[in-house]
């Protein structure tokens, strides 16, 4: 979509850059132009009408004027603040955490609304849900779908063969999915083992919609495992490290503690 | 023309460009202000930014900077030691002491935990505020830190490492900003004042 001089959009918070005294260089994800920039002036300031609208992790109108370079917000309100996660500091930290994601994964202004659909969905979700990991999961599982990253599960990726119970070799991120166990040892690829729950897991999270999935809640010991697992793969994906994921462990290692 | 690191017009500029909120430009405009200032004015400015990094240090027991081991504020003994304000920035300490309402101590952390940053526990002055805490003698701490995302994270992160203390956990009011009008509200600060309103 072209802009016009001055245009309207909605989005949501996923970073902010002070810059400044005052000053803030803000990225949003857009339903109509993917990922965008905003220069917003004087938010820092407690008198600013504009600070609450847009601070991170939420979601609003936004009113932004084209500059030479980054353009300007001149206005905003509030559409959802996502108000019962803000005294949660698990799911406040997993917002954060999808938002680090998005940030990676979403391009800039270039519209995707599928994928602004699924993160605005997992954002609320995520006030609600008593599962809040498995959405994460989730999450991860269809933003990798959406944007041209899904792993494959069905199936090795070397020989095509369908993988089975009996047959299934491993997950390897630099291959791109599973690995039947003929191919895990008689190729240079890598099988990281997995056991065939986690990998049926996966296969759900990537087939079923979020309602469906969240009545059968897989336990604890499959989760972990499907989170190390997409862990790895990411951050193969991506090439570097996703900052939050040291907070995360850090969050779970305070939890086990207790 | 090319830029050589000896050249002192540029290697000023380069470093006054590193510094907060002044760009290129302004770095420029600074630099031949002080080439026509005269050489008692620029030696002062010199002699206080030396004096800045070598006379000050943390204090050792609230992180604030200080001239001396101790501050000015952690050494009064009209101030109420057990009673402890954790801010984010020395900064802060500067706003609140300008009123005159607070009589209790500070805890500086030196920034808020920021995950998709790379900001974590490590990098705040979380273990001093801890250790500080293990004896007893304060009584409440009040979580100053900004009403931000990041701010509401820390004051959360801290709430869960010292109430099991056994200490009194109190957060300073996130509500409406005086001068401010209710029309312009945010949801969350709307919804905050609501959490935090009081008998009247
Ligand atoms: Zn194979
Ligand atoms: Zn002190």
């Amino acid at each position: 979509m072209a802009k016009e001089r001055t245009y309207k959009t909605t989005g949501i918070v996923i970073r902010k850059t002070k810059l400044g005294e005052a000053d803030r260089i803000l990225t949003f994800f857009t339903p109509d132009y993917g990922k965008i920039q905003g220069f917003a002036k004087s938010v820092r300031k407690t008198n600013s009408k504009l600070s609450g609208h847009l601070e991170l992790l939420t979601y609003s109108s936004l009113t932004l004027t084209k500059g030479r370079g980054i353009d300007t917000v001149i206005g905003s309100q509030n559409i959802d603040s996502f108000l019962s996660i803000k005294n949660d500091l698990y799911r406040i930290s997993y917002a954060l955490y999808m938002a680090e994601l998005i940030e990676h994964f979403a391009t800039d202004e270039e519209a995707n609304p599928e994928l602004f659909d699924l993160y605005l969905g997992c954002m609320k979700e995520l006030g609600r849900t008593p599962y809040p990991l498995y959405l994460l999961r989730y999450f991860e599982v269809n933003l990798l779908t959406n944007t041209g990253f899904r792993p494959e599960m069905d199936q090795c990726v070397i020989c095509q063969t369908e993988i089975t119970r009996s047959n299934h070799g491993g997950f390897s991120p630099s291959a791109g999915g599973m690995l039947c166990s003929n191919c895990r040892d008689h190729s240079h690829y890598y099988g990281y083992p997995l056991s065939w729950r986690t990998c049926q897991l996966i296969k759900d999270l990537q087939k079923y919609s979020w309602e469906e999935l969240e009545n059968e809640p897989p336990d604890s010991s499959i989760l972990n495992e499907t989170e190390m697992l997409l862990k790895r793969y990411i951050t193969f994906t991506l090439e570097k490290e996703v900052k939050s994921y040291a907070w995360l462990n850090h969050l779970r290692l305070l939890a086990d503690v207790k | 023309m090319p830029e050589l690191p000896s050249d002192p017009i540029n290697s000023l500029i380069k470093e006054l460009s590193s510094l907060p909120g002044i760009g290129p430009k302004s770095a420029q405009r600074i630099t031949y202000y002080l080439l026509r200032t005269n050489e008692t004015q620029v030696t002062a400015l010199a002699d206080a930014l030396i004096t800045l990094k070598k006379k000050t240090k943390l204090c050792r027991i609230c992180c604030n900077v200080s001239e001396n081991d101790i501050c000015s504020i952690c050494s009064n003994p009209n101030r109420n030691p057990t009673l402890v304000l954790i801010v984010e920035q020395p900064q802060d300490i500067v706003a609140i002491e300008h009123t005159g309402a607070y009589h209790g101590r500070y805890h500086v952390l030196h920034g808020s935990i920021s995950p998709t940053e790379g900001v974590g526990e490590n990098d705040l002055r979380i273990q001093e505020l801890l250790a500080r805490l293990q004896d007893g003698a304060v009584k409440e701490v009040v979580i100053g830190t900004n009403p931000t995302r990041e701010g509401e994270t820390t004051a959360l992160y801290l709430k869960k490492l010292i109430s099991p203390l056994g200490i009194k956990v109190t957060r300073l009011a996130r509500g409406l900003p005086f001068g401010s009008e209710l029309e312009y509200a945010d949801d969350t600060t709307i919804s905050n004042a609501f959490e935090g309103r009081q008998d009247f």
